[in-house]
């Protein structure tokens, strides 16, 4: 039981929660794990990115090599993009649809979704909608996308609802459930459009 | 045993907690940052009535730490590399003074300069200052090390450095907590009353301790149980892996079946018997280290050189970060990689946030300074540097802490006038007072913007000690009531915002305008715990 997985977005857009989620999930269960995240500079509107390792075995490396993840997940389009050269051959490119633009040379959409999709192995989902109209919070996007991620991650998915419910306990029964909503409804979507 | 998930840093923090530390000194720099903020944040470390405020910069930090350490009781100092030459002269200082309570002062370097201006390698300054430096490989032994540290500095009497890498410093695994916790120590001045006088005479009777203190050290360090000597069969090749380094090359070996002999190091002085019999034994030695070639040099010297590969040689990048494939490469292993990075991709630089007050001062500034013609405006350290970037392009010099005052001073002593020196608020109490006082004394026509957001942003918000007090300290240092001026730097006073910036540069003496307005961050945070207090009181009521 190993994954490697690379997590992108932007500053402000809850990669950390994600990877607090995960990291919960494992360390409760027993699984080595380690989560290097990149921070300072990148929290005025910078790129954003998180190594997060998980394994039944020891880790050395906070860092993940090239070539090595079995998954980016992206909370953002043209973020999913920057990280390719750590994925592996085989690996798995889930990505929000939605895209974060501040920058006046932000790529056409168009143009975006075909490099998306010019990939072997991707998810583009659309999990701003998702959790607007299926979950019916906004917020709950980025867990969403990791329900999306789900199905690559080689940890039982019903540790991943711990994580949730352990990082959300203190903010209430509804905060859960709403973000566990969203984790099934990403793992749906992933599932039937893999 | 249950683990708890934590940063490197939070960990080193824990560790201290656990560790019977009774204070906690430091100014925020990233990557160290969040050190201090987890004492401020634990509820066992403000039951335990330990200090943890923050300092007007490393060196007043260093200096309050060894204070502590005089009064018999354990303290803890944290600073990013660049802090610790602030704290410079402290530091060197107390390597002679000694300790009386366990004193360690944490260093997090910042190696391929993530949010930093250079990537010095502070273990140099610790060989430096000939005290003992832990330099932690994860998590769990950061926590273990800050434990250790104290009572290493106990034991030896002498200031221990804790150097770490933003890589562990902002990485996450499990850690397990010690079950004991350890009582703070009580009040015990020195036995030796002149310990920490350091008047020559007695400087000098202390550095030769020092000196003599050295082979104890070593002999420390070959007992550490933080070093060790991992044997194998192929003596083709000898490895030395300093901190991270040697996660990168286990990351190589995922079954850990390393050919060749290491010696994992993470406590200093260097083991030197753990060192001579790898390289006695080996053909050659690879040194992997995170920073400066320190080890890879001592060991070449002059003569030998072929033996000894590292950086110095190129077999690993001279600069930045070690990073797995670094090291996978030196060892000969081929790069993964199978996809690049397409072409559409942006690079997302950092930028002011919408809405901050520091826009403001730029947008009016550059009008103004414009009309003298560029390249006269001196800026520091703090979110306000980004306004080198476009769109601003307002400021042409960012040196070190404090430097914008007395950059504008020195231009303005070669005839650039008008000088425009663009400080924060805490920069300003950092170092920038020092500076100013100066440019009174001399009546050096320069203009001081102190761009006041209340807070320390760059690092997230913590208190600023310049809150309140910037006029009154202005005008204690001698700057001209009528030439200190406190505005609004909001769009609709931009007219007049400009009006007085000319009218300033004018002036043939020591300007103080001071656009006032608090950072959009750490207002929303202010906010939000202002709305929970509230929430909590109606619940209550």
């Amino acid at each position: 039981m190993k994954t490697d997985m690379v997590i992108a977005g932007v500053g402000g857009q809850g990669i950390l929660s994600i990877a607090a989620a995960l990291g919960s999930a494992a360390l409760d269960n027993d699984l080595y794990m380690k989560q290097a995240e990149t921070h300072g500079m990148s929290q005025r509107g910078g790129d954003v990115q998180s190594f997060m390792r998980i394994s039944d075995k020891p880790i050395y490396s906070d860092l993940i090599p090239k070539g090595g993840a079995d998954i980016i997940l992206s909370v953002e389009p043209m973020e999913a993009l920057r990280y390719l050269p750590y994925l592996k051959k085989g690996g798995y490119v889930v990505t929000n649809s939605t895209p974060f633009i501040n920058i006046n040379n932000y790529p056409e959409q168009e143009k975006l979704e075909a490099t998306i999709k010019a990939l072997p192995n991707y998810v583009l989902i659309d999990a701003d909608r998702i959790a607007k109209e299926e979950v019916g919070s906004a917020r709950a996007f980025n867990f969403v996308m990791l329900g999306a991620a789900s199905p690559f991650i080689d940890v039982p998915f019903e540790y991943l609802e711990e994580g949730i419910r352990k990082i959300f306990a203190r903010k209430g029964d509804e905060v859960v459930d709403m973000n566990i909503k969203a984790l099934h409804a990403g793992r749906k979507f992933s599932q039937e459009n893999r | 045993m249950q683990k708890s998930l934590l940063l490197g840093v939070e960990a080193i923090a824990q560790g201290a907690i656990d560790g019977g530390m009774s204070g906690v000194y430091a100014y925020p720099g990233t990557p160290s940052t969040e050190i201090t903020e987890y004492v401020q944040h634990s509820k066992q470390a403000n039951e335990l009535n330990i200090h943890s405020d923050w300092a007007a910069n490393e060196k007043t930090a260093m200096e309050s730490a060894l204070g502590m350490s005089y009064a018999g009781k354990r303290a803890m100092v944290c600073m990013k590399h660049v802090g610790l030459n602030v704290a410079a002269d402290c530091f060197m200082n107390a390597a002679i003074t000694g300790t009386n309570g366990g004193l360690l002062v944490v260093v997090a370097d910042d190696p391929s300069m993530h949010s930093s201006q250079n990537e010095q390698d502070s273990r140099v300054y610790g060989k430096f200052a000939m005290i003992p430096i832990l330099e932690p490989s994860n998590q769990q032994e950061a926590y273990d090390m800050a434990r250790f540290g104290f009572e290493l500095s106990e034991a030896c009497e002498i200031p221990v450095m804790m150097r770490i890498t933003t890589r562990l410093a902002h990485s996450r695994a499990g850690v397990a907590r010690s079950a004991e916790v350890i009582v703070q120590n009580k009040l015990k001045l020195p036995e030796d009353k002149l310990q920490f006088v350091l008047l020559p005479a007695i400087a000098r009777k202390r550095y030769r301790k020092l000196l003599s203190n050295q082979e104890k050290f070593e002999a420390v360090s070959e007992d550490s149980v933080f070093n060790s000597y991992i044997d194998a069969t192929d003596k083709s090749m000898g490895i030395i892996a300093c901190g991270l380094g040697y996660n990168y090359l286990m990351e190589n070996y995922p079954d850990g079946d390393c050919p060749y002999p290491v010696v994992k190091i993470s406590q200093y002085p260097i083991p030197r018997t753990m060192v001579q019999k790898i390289t006695s034994e080996c053909d050659k030695v690879m040194v992997l280290e995170e920073g400066y070639p320190v080890i890879e040099e001592i060991l070449k010297g002059y003569l030998e050189k072929e033996a000894v590969i590292g950086r110095l040689d190129g077999t690993l990048s001279r600069d930045g970060e070690l990073t797995p494939d670094m090291v996978g490469k030196a060892l000969g292993f081929e790069i993964k990689e199978s996809f690049e990075v397409p072409s559409i991709v942006a690079a997302r630089p950092p930028a002011l946030c919408v809405g901050c007050s520091h826009i403001d001062v730029y947008k009016a500034l550059n009008e103004v300074v414009a009309e003298y013609g560029g390249g006269r405006v001196f800026a520091d350290i703090g979110c306000y540097t980004l306004g080198a970037l476009p769109p601003f392009n307002a400021i042409n010099s960012c040196v070190d802490m404090g430097a914008s005052i007395t950059m504008a001073k020195g231009a303005a002593d070669a005839g650039l006038i008008p000088s425009v020196a663009v400080i924060g608020d805490s920069t300003f109490t950092h170092s920038g007072m020092t500076g100013l006082l100066d440019a009174i004394n001399e009546k050096t026509p320069i203009t001081v913007i102190i761009s006041d957001n209340e807070s320390i942003s760059m690092t997230g918000g913590q208190k600023s000690s310049a809150k309140g007090k910037l006029e009154a300290i202005c005008l204690g240092l001698g700057v001209e009531k009528e030439h200190i001026h406190v505005l609004l730097p909001v769009p609709k006073k931009h007219d007049e915002i400009k009006e007085i910036f000319r009218k300033e540069m004018e002036y043939n003496g020591v300007s103080v305008i001071i656009p006032r307005r608090v950072c959009v961050q750490k207002n929303v945070r202010d906010q939000k715990i202002k709305k929970a207090a509230m929430a909590k009181a109606a619940a209550k009521a």
